[in-house]
């Protein structure tokens, strides 16, 4: 075997003026999390305990777009998704429309586990939270500054927006506003106001087991009840015996083209590498879609792929290589 | 080429034994979707339009697991979920914890035509509903006695069922009529195919009897119960958590575009090699007009035709030629 291997990410798209500090913050929460996740690897813990483990860092800290920290509702609430998927036997779990939890992820993994269903929603999912006793807290919990902000200015531009942490000046979300300073546009719209942070990881242990996990508090100024792709199995994860894949970006895009299960399945129908296999699926698959993805496989590589402007992710494997970046 | 259209009533473990008057009135409800559905196509609808209209119907038709007649969660109610995509552009809407809306279905397509997001839910797919005007009813109008029996099995036999499951024989028990071997409803779904290769796939059901509440299953999953691309359009059906594992619906095309499988290769492929025996089955068609329908459990209500003239109505396996 090729030896354990771990990818995090941040999110796909990122503001190309980003302020340094914001970029310096990003990459220790990153490299943060590559450290929980090398320390469990090699405690010989399965890469489904780890993945689990590291997403829930990342929901607990407030920087990127999850748990805590998550962008907001069109109503100013949170509602969080996330999902679980262990390779071995394609066991998996899903949560959304979580407002209580603390950690989404693991209220996924009980679905997965300690439920006879793969998803749960809503009420139905803060019930089973409820009876399964995970930490719960007030809504307002997850609630930073910095997306109240985020969404006052996407009711102003009046645009559906992902998480971006840098408020922009007023005068770039004029109402009606499709132009932009900026040449860069994702999804419509200058990318100055695009720049989504779901977050996830994915793990192969020692023992070649691969898994993935991806949790997010969704789109700002989103539908209450809009379901993105992270708790899609097939679309934001997706583990199986050759790979584990979490994928970031345009929600509608990746769905459509069922990013994380397309990379399994070229690998697995075309017998192309996981390289290949990232590299065919971000050139192919997403139309005129923005995402990006990390993934890694049994043989114990690691990579990631994004037709973003950037993406914050870092991956590290067993032998001594680790790389934290935004940029291409 | 030519169109084609193939629709589905769930799949699971129906027993021969089904008595004609269980039997007779589900067939018939086939045949007349299936009309509605060739009819359409030569008219030259859309297929999305012909999938949505399908569909309708079937969510209708209170024998079937959509709309009225949907089963029920543990604790008593209807939560149904539907999903749509066009195959040439990969558009789709979904829809999931719908507790008023008469047609699920059509309410999936407002979600891909109206909104800039896929998938709407819960309370949330509710007031979508309130603010498009669709038509909404009291959540009883969904519940039939035949479910409440169901669930009351389920619950008795302290389990979620696939909705096909055969009651739980007890040791001297009679079974009454109703209960007698009738499990029988599933999920429904519709494909078709238009002389122009345009596809289309639209899935709607009420779930798993005794499912918890807030269950989701495949239907609403893009990739897993429902999706169509320009080769093919699919809409599985039977033990949900199965279906998503298998990605079930994207994999019929990943075959066919990656490994080069005809349609009906592809689809064999699926409910034979990929997914446990007893939990699957699907329709699908294909761009030039092929049709096929696959499944791994007893049986699965069935139906579909072909513009040259093959029609097909069934619910077991039709012997092999």
């Amino acid at each position: 075997m090729g030896g354990w291997a771990i990818a995090v990410h941040g999110g796909a798209g990122v503001d190309p003026n980003l302020p340094a500090h914001r970029q310096e913050e990003a990459k220790k929460l990153l490299t943060h999390c590559l450290e929980i996740g090398i320390s469990a690897l090699r405690s010989n813990l399965p890469a489904i305990d780890i993945v689990e483990l590291v997403v829930r860092e990342l929901e607990t800290d407030p920087l990127f777009n999850s748990g805590r920290g998550s962008a907001l509702t069109a109503k100013g609430t949170v509602e969080m998704e996330a999902s679980i998927m262990d390779g071995t036997k394609r066991r998996c779990g899903a949560v959304s429309g979580v407002t209580t939890v603390k950690n989404p992820i693991s209220l996924a993994r009980l679905v997965m586990e300690k439920s006879p269903h793969s998803y749960l929603a809503f009420s139905g999912a803060e019930e089973f939270a409820r009876e399964q006793g995970v930490e719960t807290v007030e809504n307002e919990y997850f609630i930073t500054e910095e997306n109240v902000g985020m969404l006052k200015l996407a009711k102003e531009a009046n645009s559906i927006l992902f998480d971006y942490r840098i408020p922009n000046p007023i005068e770039s979300c004029s109402a009606g506003a499709a132009a932009t300073d900026s040449p860069l546009q994702m999804n419509g719209l200058p990318i100055s106001l695009y720049a989504p942070e779901t977050v996830g990881c994915v793990v192969v242990d020692s023992e070649g087991r691969c898994a993935a996990a991806t949790s997010t508090g969704g789109l700002v100024n989103k539908m209450t009840g809009r379901i993105g792709d992270s708790p899609i199995i097939g679309a934001g994860t997706y583990a199986c015996d050759l790979c584990g894949v979490s994928c970031t970006g345009e929600g509608e895009a990746i769905i459509r083209g069922t990013l994380a299960r397309e990379v399994a399945a070229v690998m697995e129908y075309k017998g192309l590498n996981l390289q290949q296999a990232v590299d065919f699926v971000i050139k192919e698959k997403l139309d005129q879609g923005f995402a990006g993805l990390i993934a890694v496989s049994k043989n114990g590589e690691v990579t990631c792929g994004f037709n973003t402007n950037g993406m914050f992710r870092g991956c590290a494997t067993e032998n001594g290589f680790m790389d934290v970046g935004i940029w291409n | 080429m030519g169109w084609a259209i193939a629709l589905h009533g769930g799949a699971g473990d129906i027993p021969r034994s089904l008595p004609p008057e269980r039997r007779i009135p589900r067939e018939a409800a086939l045949r007349h979707c299936l009309d509605i559905g060739v009819v359409a196509l030569k008219a030259n609808k859309h297929p999305l339009d012909v999938v949505e209209l399908v569909v309708r119907e079937l969510e209708n038709i209170p024998n079937y697991n959509a709309g009225r007649g949907s089963v029920l969660t543990t604790a008593g109610t209807v939560e149904m979920e539907a999903c749509i995509m066009d195959g040439k552009t990969k558009k789709c809407g979904a829809v999931s914890g719908l507790t008023t809306v008469v047609n699920p279905i059509s309410l999936a397509r407002l979600v891909m035509e109206k909104t800039s997001h896929i998938y709407l839910a819960f309370d949330g797919a509710e007031a979508f509903a309130r603010e498009q005007g669709v038509e909404t009813v009291d959540p009883s109008h969904f519940i039939t006695q035949e479910n409440i029996e169901r669930l009351n099995q389920a619950k008795e036999a302290n389990r979620v069922q696939i909705d096909y499951t055969q009651p739980i024989q007890k040791e001297v028990k009679a079974e009454t009529h109703i209960a007698d071997g009738d499990s029988q409803i599933g999920t429904v779904g519709c494909v078709a195919v238009d002389n122009h290769g345009n596809l289309a796939t639209a899935t709607s059901t009420g779930g798993l009897v005794n499912k918890m509440v807030g269950r989701i299953g495949d239907t609403p999953i893009i990739g897993s119960g429902t999706y169509a691309n320009r080769l093919c359009a699919v809409s599985a059906t039977g033990k949900g958590e199965e279906i998503i594992r298998g990605t079930v619906a994207r994999d019929v095309a990943a075959l066919m575009e990656f490994k080069g499988l005809s349609l009906k290769e592809a689809a064999a492929y699926v409910v034979e090699e990929s997914t446990p025996k007893g939990n699957v089955g699907l329709v699908a068609v294909s761009a030039t007009g092929e049709v096929t329908m696959a499944f791994n459990t007893t049986g699965m209500f069935r139906a579909c035709a072909t513009e040259d003239g093959y029609t097909e109505i069934g619910i077991w396996p039709s012997p092999q030629t």
